[in-house]
């Protein structure tokens, strides 16, 4: 699909597409839930690879990758410019009002930029289901979030501007160590879950016509409360926080949010995303540890990687985490058809 | 093929479908399964609650709040407001307020609170009608939705700030609520009993547009300095034309006396209650009542 390999016969890329379909489509699955399985079939240029780094000598490839983690520059390129793009777009909210200059108006859940109507598409369906009525705004607003949404990788969102997500990374580092420490234990949930919450918040919307979900979004709470001042409802994002933090690593981005779950299903057809090359990775697996859906990261696992370049399912938030941990540069942003076409 | 063990990877739950059973599972693996399971419940218990927890305003607060102008009928304006507060933003007078857990009406509903800022309709031209996304506030009920009797407005209302335009009318076509004289034994005017100063003191903080004082921008009516023999407050400074006057009525014991009285073209926006220079007020708005001739 984005390796165009001299020395490969002319049949060769045809199966090597149909791999990497069959793997695309088991990440959506991954992304409703399902835990990743080790892959059925591998590409023959990515089975050479996987054949070489199981025979060569293991002390020599331990060396090279104690080596390049030592050498490598502990970067923090992209972290830093997603949490600056995170924090200008929510202060943009807020400045826009304050100053009343009228360029983004609104909160996350739906707001106006400089009069385009820009809808959050869980909101907007949960209105719809909530209010059984198609209102034409909203489909007019979903459309423009849905387009730049597509454009810039789905749940991007959730990484580069939802604001409870940059809270939960703080509370997610001292949950770490917190575990480091020894004083809790990380204890994983169903990823399942957030599917039934997605539906369940759906068909609560649907029989009650009352938008339940949006009383206890943390997104919505949090946005409107940078914009609108601060708020009694903000002692539930602070509850979820120490739930996070005391008990389940990123329990609401993980497990629950039906925010993440819509734009995730958007990712679907994003042509930005991560890329990992099987190459250079060593598999030692730090990109593992620092992702907030490492499921989606089962590739880097040794001998998963279907073919030799792997682009990172949908459910993922393109934050760049697991970019600036790799010592190898085996993970990098990817425009789908991009190299081709310079 | 085999690749090294990966840490916590291993035992998929799904298998492809085949006639190969899973190994069993170790004691440790089934414990730590079943662990999972019960916490996944419990989370999902544990939000599943906190949502429904929203539904408490709800049932409790039965009284309803002022919505702000064009608001749909309550369940249906629950339905469709996507909390987004572009309504509060849009304000001139700041009239419009996004509820809050403890407030009974829905997180992040915009309500008015008029007896300390009302809506004056000093943007002219009902601008949170024009900023609501979704038309939760509307011009023009959709067809499937009903009017409630009395509801609507037997006319557009005139606004007096512009009676002189070419369009004098506000685009509402329904009301808010009407107002009603609650406690007519401290109403000023029923008493004859005039005001001096302030309407409702130094440290009142809400804002009117005068139109004797500037046409476009509201002022704080705390700088507004009334000296009236018998007071009429509700009815100068009332926004709409003929929403109300001070008439000459029967009182109870059969005498007659002044009072305020309330017209069909009451849109229900609150200034008169805000205005009231009575504490507590002499004259509310009842939210979502409608006409009843």
């Amino acid at each position: 699909m984005t390796n165009e390999n001299p020395t490969e016969g002319s049949s060769k890329p045809r199966g090597m597409k149909a791999i990497l379909n069959r793997r695309f489509r088991e990440q959506i699955m991954v992304m409703f839930g399902r835990e990743p399985k080790k892959p059925v079939e591998i590409s023959a240029p990515a089975q050479e690879v996987h054949l070489v780094k199981r025979t060569s000598n293991k002390e020599k490839l331990q060396a090279a990758a104690a080596h390049a983690e030592a050498h490598m520059n502990t970067s923090h390129k992209w972290r830093n410019r997603r949490w600056a793009v995170l924090v200008l777009v929510n202060l943009f909210f807020v400045v826009s009002y304050y100053f009343d200059i009228q360029i983004l108006e609104g909160a996350l859940t739906a707001s106006r930029f400089v009069g385009f109507h820009l809808i959050d598409l869980n909101s907007a369906l949960q209105v719809m289901l909530a209010h059984r009525n198609i209102i034409t705004n909203l489909l007019i607003g979903t459309g423009t979030v849905l387009v730049l949404w597509i454009l810039f990788g789905g749940r991007t969102f959730c990484s580069w501007v939802c604001p409870y997500h940059l809270l939960a990374e703080g509370a997610e580092k001292i949950h770490l160590w917190l575990v480091r420490e020894k004083l809790v234990t990380d204890a994983p949930v169903d990823r399942r879950l957030r599917t039934v919450f997605w539906v369940v918040f759906a068909l609560l919307a649907l029989a009650t016509g009352y938008t339940v979900y949006e009383a206890i979004s943390p997104t919505g709470i949090v946005s409107r409360a940078l914009i609108y001042g601060p708020s009694i409802a903000i002692l539930w994002v602070l509850a979820l926080l120490v739930f996070e933090i005391f008990f389940v690593r990123r329990a609401w981005c993980r497990y629950a949010c039906p925010i993440g779950l819509t734009y995730g299903v958007v990712g679907i057809l994003s042509p930005l995303r991560i890329k990992y090359t099987l190459e250079g990775c060593f598999h030692e697996g730090n990109c593992r540890k620092v992702c907030l859906v490492p499921h989606v990261l089962d590739t880097v696992i040794k001998g998963r990687a279907v073919h030799t370049e792997v682009p990172i399912g949908p459910d993922c938030t393109r934050c760049g985490l697991c970019v600036d941990v790799c010592p190898t540069g085996s993970l990098t942003y990817d425009v789908k058809g991009l190299s081709k076409l310079l | 093929m085999e690749p090294d063990k990966p840490e916590d990877e291993q035992a998929p739950v799904v298998k492809p479908a085949g006639k190969v059973k899973p190994p069993p599972l170790s004691r440790s693996k089934r414990q730590e399964l079943r662990r999972k399971l019960l916490r996944t419940v419990l989370l999902t218990g544990g939000i599943v609650g906190a949502g429904l927890s929203g539904f408490l305003p709800l049932i409790y607060a039965r009284k309803s709040r002022l919505r702000p102008p064009g608001a749909l009928d309550e369940k249906d304006f629950l339905a469709s407001c996507i909390k987004c507060g572009q309504c509060v933003q849009v304000c001139p007078v700041d009239a419009i307020r996004l509820a809050d857990l403890i407030d009974g009406v829905g997180v992040g509903a915009p309500y008015i609170d008029a007896r300390s800022q009302a809506c004056d309709f000093s943007c002219d031209a009902v601008q949170c009608v024009l900023a609501c996304p979704t038309g939760s506030l509307t011009y023009k009920k959709p067809a499937f939705l009903e009017s409630r009797p009395g509801a609507r407005l037997a006319a557009k209302p005139i606004l007096l700030a512009k009676e002189n335009d070419p369009e004098p009318t506000l685009n509402l076509t329904e009301r808010m609520g009407v107002a009603r004289l609650t406690r007519p034994e401290v109403c000023l005017a029923i008493k004859g009993k005039g005001v001096k100063g302030p309407a409702r003191g130094h440290t009142f903080k809400g804002h009117m547009r005068y139109v004797r004082i500037d046409r476009w921008k509201p002022v704080p009516i705390a700088g507004v300095r009334y000296d009236i023999e018998e007071c009429d407050l509700c009815v100068r400074e009332c926004p709409v034309k003929g929403a109300i006057t001070i008439e000459t009525v029967y009182a109870p014991d059969g005498t007659l006396r002044k009072s305020p009285v309330v017209h069909e073209p009451c849109v229900g926006c609150g200034v008169c209650e805000m205005i009231c220079p009575t504490e507590p007020g002499s004259i509310e708005i009842v939210p979502r009542e409608v006409w009843r001739a």
